[in-house]
């Protein structure tokens, strides 16, 4: 196993926290503001260092150019979905949780 | 590449695939639980998510690189799909006062 292998293998498993995460925060949190919040770490981060584990143990750079597309496209999937949603919910007068 | 058939060598590169499934499959109460239909939308795109993530941690380690072309699809139909939902299902009845049932 090279060195390579074996960073991209650390990656991998940095990226399970970030998505364990990403679901308990979207059952635990109150709202769905909160919610959205604990959803994108998951996007963003937990897939951004899978992608990255992948490229290093990946043989050919196309594939990694590949995966950065993906992971790309996840983001903006993310980003949008996130501010989407949330403007939806704003002018559905759902208001953000406050300490009772 | 050599096509195998029957089940796939299992290896050490699997565990993290099988983690992420786990909290991914967790995550799915919301779908029960969740107040709003926006919250059960929120558990499917963690299911996207993690199903990209699965998808190409399968492709390194049953060393099949269609696999990654498979999480791109995944990867552009969940930006498809929230932005259909937000623009026909949820977000159309702005401030009539007349909201439709969120239980659907």
């Amino acid at each position: 196993m090279s060195l390579t292998d074996l960073l991209g293998s650390f990656l991998l498993l940095l990226a399970i926290p970030f998505f364990w995460g990403g679901s308990l925060g979207l059952l635990r949190f109150p709202d769905i503001y909160t919610r959205l919040h604990a959803l994108t770490k998951a996007d963003n981060l937990g897939l951004g260092l899978v992608v990255a584990g992948s490229i290093l143990m990946s043989k050919e750079w196309t594939v990694g150019v590949k995966l950065l597309l993906i992971w790309l496209a996840v983001l903006v999937a993310s980003t949008i979905s996130c501010y989407l949603i949330a403007n939806a919910a704003h002018k559905r007068k759902i208001n953000p949780w406050k300490l009772p | 590449m050599i096509t195998r058939w029957g089940p796939p060598k299992v290896n050490h590169y699997m565990w993290p695939a099988l983690l992420i499934l786990i909290s991914v499959v967790v995550g799915l109460i919301r779908i029960l639980k969740g107040p709003t239909a926006a919250d059960r939308m929120l558990a499917a795109q963690l299911f996207g998510t993690g199903g990209v993530a699965i998808l190409l941690i399968l492709a390194q380690a049953m060393q099949m690189p269609s696999l990654v072309d498979v999480a791109l699809i995944y990867a552009l139909l969940a930006a498809i799909t929230m932005v259909v939902f937000v623009r026909r299902q949820w977000g159309s009845h702005e401030n009539t006062g007349e909201m439709k049932d969120e239980s659907h």
